[in-house]
């Protein structure tokens, strides 16, 4: 039935936040837990779950290696930050910008990762001054492209002119598939009406965004139906998320080496509420999408006030849809 | 994003040193996903039953390492990690008296991608025996 393809499953370990935070699992237990899945391609966050980043030990090293081949998985990724307010009365230099991105392209290649995820806020120009770094690491930079950032963005096509202009091939793009919320999710608004909102002014929202009514009209809206603190912040998820149809990858397929498979609410079923991937998964196939589509779970800190978060559950199905829509069975 | 587990449940309790109740101390993490380096943490605010304790009278230990708040700021070196638990420690002569208390704790951080300060709050009924 599936066309053959070469698109891998992972897991980030960012899955598994609420666990790590709460110590019910250790980060050996998130990579075996991914392993368990058969997602056996690794993103791992340092600053979430080494303790002592960036000063790690040899022996932390050895560790990783260790369960890379125990659970027979692979290092992918490495999600890096850059503390720009580092100073309280100052920003970092251009110059400390780029050592401190320096100390994470050599993290991610101790770990054995061929990706750093780059924060979307990292400017293009700051970026191109890394280049001659991540050649030497041999780490491709990839710039997350995050809600409410999109792939026809003003920002992104200065990183895509940036990356034309140069010819590296060691800066591209990591989608987050945020960027395809179809509808808003439904995590969002149960949480929002816990804490005080007015339902019929949520569904409005709710369907005004399927509408794709420009997020500025719907705010309006809301504030001329006496909407409450908690209605406004709501109505500002509009604008937070966005949609386009995800062919709008193809065009960007040269440039993608890495893909975030963000998920808030994965039913019983075995699909996720807001974001369509039956309709991704296709046009990764059908661009020819050679890399992983790495496990991003964001739904615990939307339901963790009223419910008990199992991240491992939510991980496990979304799995069991890419298997589907990959044609792994 | 984890401001209910900010304050430790069942942590709350007083302090004595040489003989006195010199304070109370709590278990405290951070609301972030991430861990942090001290410098970006501006704040670590407890309130005890609607008062605001003075931000002098708070101090943070961290393996071993206290520190007061002042000092955070200029720590570039230790990091509060992601759900560490630390001891914040309030200096007040008496503690807390026997008996229910609410606890407000509210964490302010500087976080790069954010126009804006992260701050975390969180509010648990205690009981100190």
């Amino acid at each position: 039935m599936n066309a053959p393809h070469t698109v891998k499953r992972g897991v980030s370990l960012y899955s598994f936040q609420e666990e790590y935070f709460l110590r019910t699992m250790t980060l050996e237990q998130c990579i075996a837990q991914a392993a368990k899945l058969g997602a056996f391609g690794i993103e791992s966050l340092a600053e979430q779950m080494m303790p002592g980043f960036p000063n790690l030990s040899d022996d932390f090293y050895a560790k990783w290696y260790e369960w890379m081949q125990r659970y027979r998985t692979t290092p992918v990724c490495h999600d890096m930050f850059l503390d720009t307010k580092k100073y309280k009365d100052r920003l970092l230099t251009q110059e400390e910008c780029i050592q401190s991105i320096e100390r994470d392209l050599k993290h991610a290649a101790r770990l054995g990762c061929k990706v750093m995820r780059v924060l979307v806020f990292v400017a293009p120009k700051l970026l191109e001054k890394c280049i001659p770094l991540a050649e030497k690491y041999d780490v491709k930079m990839g710039l997350e492209v995050h809600a409410p950032w999109h792939l026809d963005h003003g920002w992104i096509m200065g990183f895509m002119e940036m990356i034309e202009r140069t010819g590296t091939r060691h800066v591209g793009l990591i989608p987050d598939m945020g960027i395809f919320t179809k509808r808003l999710p439904r995590v969002m608004r149960d949480r929002a009406q816990r804490s005080g909102a007015t339902p019929a002014i949520l569904d409005y929202v709710c369907a005004e965004y399927e509408n794709r009514t420009l997020a500025d009209y719907v705010i309006f809206e809301v504030r001329r139906m006496g909407g409450n603190a908690v209605d406004m912040a709501f109505a500002e998820q509009c604008r937070h998320n966005v949609w386009s149809n995800p062919k709008r990858l193809l065009e960007f397929m040269p440039y993608i080496f890495h893909i975030h498979a963000k998920f808030y609410e994965m039913l019983p079923d075995c699909t996720e509420y807001s974001i369509p991937y039956e309709d991704i998964v296709p046009v990764l196939i059908q661009g020819g999408y050679d890399g992983y589509l790495s496990s991003e779970y964001e739904g615990n800190r939307h339901i963790q006030d009223a419910f008990a978060v199992d991240s491992v559950e939510q991980v496990r199905r979304q799995h069991e849809m890419f298997k589907r829509l990959l044609g792994e069975r | 994003m984890f401001d209910k587990y900010m304050i430790c449940e069942d942590t709350v309790r007083n302090v004595v040193k040489d003989g006195r109740v010199a304070g109370f101390e709590l278990g405290a993490r951070l609301p972030y996903y991430r861990g942090l380096g001290l410098s970006m943490v501006e704040d670590v605010a407890v309130s005890v039953d609607g008062e605001k304790i003075q931000r002098e009278s708070v101090r943070v230990t961290l393996r071993g390492r206290t520190y007061t708040l002042d000092e955070m700021e200029t720590e570039y070196e230790d990091r509060w990690e992601m759900g560490e638990v630390a001891t914040v420690t309030v200096l007040k002569p008496g503690g807390l008296n026997a008996g229910p208390h609410t606890i407000e704790l509210v964490e302010r951080l500087r976080v790069a991608y954010l126009p804006f300060p992260l701050i975390g709050r969180d509010l648990k009924q205690v009981t100190v025996g």
